[in-house]
């Protein structure tokens, strides 16, 4: 092993074999075009190109610690390696591999080897005395648990990538129209900072089911009640004893009414702190030939006091309660209860009676929204909390790759006449097909692998419903189940479904280096 | 701060494309079309800004919520505390300040985060100055191998590693989380400084050696301190990546060696009872790598290029 390079100059490194890596600049640049983010120029790739090559003929062997001058292969045709200088040149194996050992130990006990324990272990029983074929992958496609985590999976894969690469594209797009889109981009881009644990924190609050306290909710609720305006007076109802018959319509009075009679509504199951501002002291309603006029109440002072079904000093009215004559099952009339509490239906024909009706959109329960974290929506509700971390990564990708786009050309197309939407779809997007092709599979192999934030916003009763494979792994083999076999399989499949992209990924790669 | 930079460039892009457009034009007055611009201007900015209130409403809801007394938090949306700014108050703070729990963990946050950045950095360097620059036999099909693992998902690796570290007493010690994140971040850290020390022309390392220095030598004072931007946008990147962690340590930890995002995790489970740890703790988590975040921008958006591979 000690065999000094320079004899052995190319074994094992066909020179310019197009082996992922070995272009320096390609692989650490997700697009040729970041500069204007992210000045690669300094992290790496820019300098290599031309320094690399170029150089080889200069190098010369040294006195002390001889080095092999040869080219750095990959990077040098074989045509190039300069006279294959000066014998002596070796370097003490402990010196080559003094630098490498410590990481590569550390590779083999944390990544290299585990793989291959977990193939076996995946072609094990729940706790690895027995072998049991491909028993634990054939689970995975039929434990019901694990297959609504597949499912999930799919459904993450095939949405999340494609939306916040839209959404990416988007923000880019727009933001690079205004003057202050760097402040746009930071913030967007901020979410990528913190741990999907406070992201998940922030979006349990976001998703609190109370209106009151969840801001996602209190949107819904507040944009419904513009179009159908929540009652004031849920839970309230005429006081019992007065006999109101109470159906899905709401409630109607037993006695009935003629015009120029005076009624009185007590109403009771309502606390009077939860009155309107504006409820004022209740007034008994005046008779008025031709109508049916009364009084609607709360029929409760604050403290205590007063009797059922009067009128006392301290009750108050209760305005915007809608009272309706009924005769028969028909409503002929129609009257809201004014501040304090007095109504008066008129249009009434003189001597035919009526019942009063309150009809139940007075009593109905406020709209408490949506359950996000329900089954129902959860697993989106997730996802939304996933784009708000990664739209900013796409962005920025995109963002860099446009601003490499030769500016001449959609200048050219505008002068033409184009719009800004053909200019948009017919040069923009093709131009970064190669960009969106990077951050769609960086996200997509993300995506694969989402833990921490389902597990963390999900609650505990809906998790069954938004599993996904890496928290079926987690569940299966540490959260209680201990099955190592099947937590070992969806290990083992979580990574060759992560191999498809990354043969993507090299092909990009290699494609790079050949353009360059 | 590169963000800028692109902005300034943009900027004086859209001044050329503003000219050149005004160049077509110049003969027939289109005084329509210059308001229509103007005002689909005016529209973009203003969805731009709705976008960006959007972004930031989920987080200012939970610095807000840790701001306020959990009677408050439970009763009403946080919302109504920015018309009444007297109820917000610092207990919730002193409450987690004086938590023994939470301090705990977040000094174990530290005693996680600091070990796994440094020794991936170290690590890395090593290797990826042998991959770069020292010739061996096999060298570059070793480099393919680590590429290799740039994807590997962490799962993979759970179960095998915990067996190992029963078996060798590492389970549940601050040692054996170092290590696996140290295992995991290395495939990326070699990948993106590798590719950055292959760029340090070669005649300085030539002169270096001429001058006698030893590889050691040459790796201290010359491709180290060169490697400067790399080195430093890697350890950012590994220093947020172990910060945000929970599964590794949620998987290799126990109570006592615990950090913080498993500790907020474990409170998490009785949401609402104890919301008033629970906010103040995930902000003080979230406002360390924020703070990373802003100050070193520039190199936390190139690591994250360079890392688009790395899922």
């Amino acid at each position: 092993m000690d065999t000094p390079a320079a004899a052995a100059p190319g074994p094992g490194e066909p020179p310019d074999s197009p082996v992922p890596g070995r272009q320096p600049g390609s692989a650490a640049s997700a697009t040729p075009t970041e500069p204007a983010v992210t000045e690669p120029a300094r992290t790496g790739p820019a300098p290599t190109g031309p320094a690399g090559p170029g150089k080889a003929g200069s190098s010369r062997p040294k006195p002390d610690q001889p080095r092999p001058s040869r080219p750095k292969p990959g990077r040098l045709r074989p045509a190039k390696l300069r006279p294959s200088s000066q014998g002596a040149l070796h370097i003490p194996l402990r010196v080559r591999f003094g630098f490498l050992t410590p990481a590569v130990v550390i590779l083999l006990a944390i990544i290299g080897w585990p793989i291959l324990f977990s193939i076996w272990l995946s072609l094990r029983n729940a706790d690895g005395s027995s072998f049991v074929g491909l028993h634990n992958y054939v689970s995975i496609f039929t434990d019901p648990s694990t297959l609504t985590a597949l499912r999930n999976n799919v459904i993450w894969l095939v949405t999340a990538p494609t939306l916040a690469c839209a959404l990416g594209l988007v923000f880019a797009v727009l933001a690079e129209r205004v003057k202050w889109s760097t402040a746009f981009k930071i913030v967007i881009f901020m979410p990528m900072a913190i741990s999907f644990l406070a992201a998940g924190v922030i979006f349990e609050l976001v998703y609190q089911a109370d209106p009151n306290i969840g801001v996602a909710n209190a949107v819904v609720v507040g944009v419904h009640d513009v179009f159908a305006p929540a009652s004031h007076y849920p839970n309230a109802q005429p006081r019992s004893t007065l006999g109101y018959r109470s159906d899905k319509a709401g409630y109607t009075s037993p006695d009935s009414y003629t015009a120029g009679s005076v009624a009185t509504v007590p109403l009771t199951g309502y606390s009077v702190l939860d009155l309107p501002k504006s409820a004022a002291q209740a007034v008994t309603a005046k008779p008025v030939p031709g109508e049916i006029t009364g009084t609607v109440w709360l029929d409760l002072v604050y403290g205590g006091g007063g009797s059922p079904g009067r009128i006392d000093p301290g009750k108050k009215g209760t305005p915007g309660i809608t009272v309706d004559a009924l005769s028969g099952t028909t409503v002929v009339a129609h009257a809201t209860a004014g501040a304090d509490g007095t109504f008066a239906l008129s249009g009434l024909r003189p001597g035919t009676s009526y019942h009063l009706a309150l009809p139940a959109s007075d009593f109905s329960q406020p709209y408490a929204g949506l359950s996000w974290l329900g089954p129902d929506l959860v697993t989106p509700a997730i996802i939304v909390a996933y784009l708000w971390i990664w739209a900013g990564f796409a962005m920025v990708l995109i963002a860099a790759g446009l601003s490499g786009i030769p500016r001449e050309l959609q200048e050219a197309a505008k002068v033409d006449g184009a719009s800004d939407f053909q200019i948009f779809r017919k040069i923009t997007i093709p131009l970064l097909a190669p960009v969106l092709l990077v951050v769609l599979v960086t996200l997509a192999i993300n995506v694969l692998k989402i833990f921490d934030l389902v597990y963390i916003i999900a609650p505990g009763s809906t998790l069954p419903t938004a599993n996904v494979l890496a928290v079926q792994m987690w569940s299966v083999s540490f959260g209680g189940a201990q099955n190592q076999g099947l937590g070992s399989a969806i290990g083992v499949f979580l990574y060759l479904l992560v191999l498809p992209a990354m043969y993507v990924n090299i092909r990009r790669i290699r494609r790079e280096r050949r353009e360059s | 701060m590169t963000l800028t930079r692109a902005g300034a460039k943009v900027r004086a892009r859209s001044a050329r494309a503003r000219s050149a457009r005004a160049r077509s034009d110049s003969g027939r007055p289109r005084l329509a079309a210059r308001l229509a611009s103007r005002l689909s201007s005016g529209v973009v900015q203003l969805v731009l800004l709705l976008i960006g209130v959007l972004w930031l409403i989920p987080t200012l809801g939970l610095f807000v919520s840790s701001l306020r007394t959990p009677v408050d938090i439970s009763g009403s949306g946080w919302w109504t505390a920015l018309a009444h700014p007297s109820q917000l108050t610092l207990s919730d703070y002193v409450n987690l300040f004086h938590d023994q729990g939470m301090m705990q963990s977040l000094w174990n946050t530290v005693l996680i985060t600091v070990p796994a950045t440094v020794g991936v950095v170290v690590l890395a360097s090593l290797a990826a100055y042998a991959f770069a620059w020292i010739d061996f036999r096999g060298r570059d099909w070793l480099f393919v191998a680590v590429i290799g693992l740039l994807v590997v998902p962490v799962q993979v690796a759970l179960i095998p590693v915990a067996k190992m570290y029963k078996y060798t007493h590492l389970f549940g010690s601050i040692t054996g989380v170092v290590l696996f994140h140290i295992g995991f971040g290395l495939p990326f850290a070699i990948f993106l400084l590798r590719n950055f020390f292959a760029g340090i022309p070669r005649e300085l390392l030539e002169a270096a050696r001429m001058e006698g220095g030893t590889e050691w030598v040459i790796f201290r004072k010359v491709v180290v301190p060169l490697g400067m931007p790399a080195i430093a946008s890697l350890a950012i990147f590994q220093f947020l990546w172990v910060w945000n962690d929970m599964l590794v340590a949620l998987v290799f930890s126990d109570t006592s060696t615990q950090p913080l995002t498993v500790e907020l995790q474990g409170q998490m489970r009785q949401f609402g009872s104890n919301i008033d740890i629970l906010a103040p703790g995930a902000f003080l988590s979230l406002v360390i790598p924020l703070i990373v975040f802003f100050s070193f921008q520039r190199y936390f958006v190139q690591g994250l290029m360079a890392g688009s591979m790395k899922g």
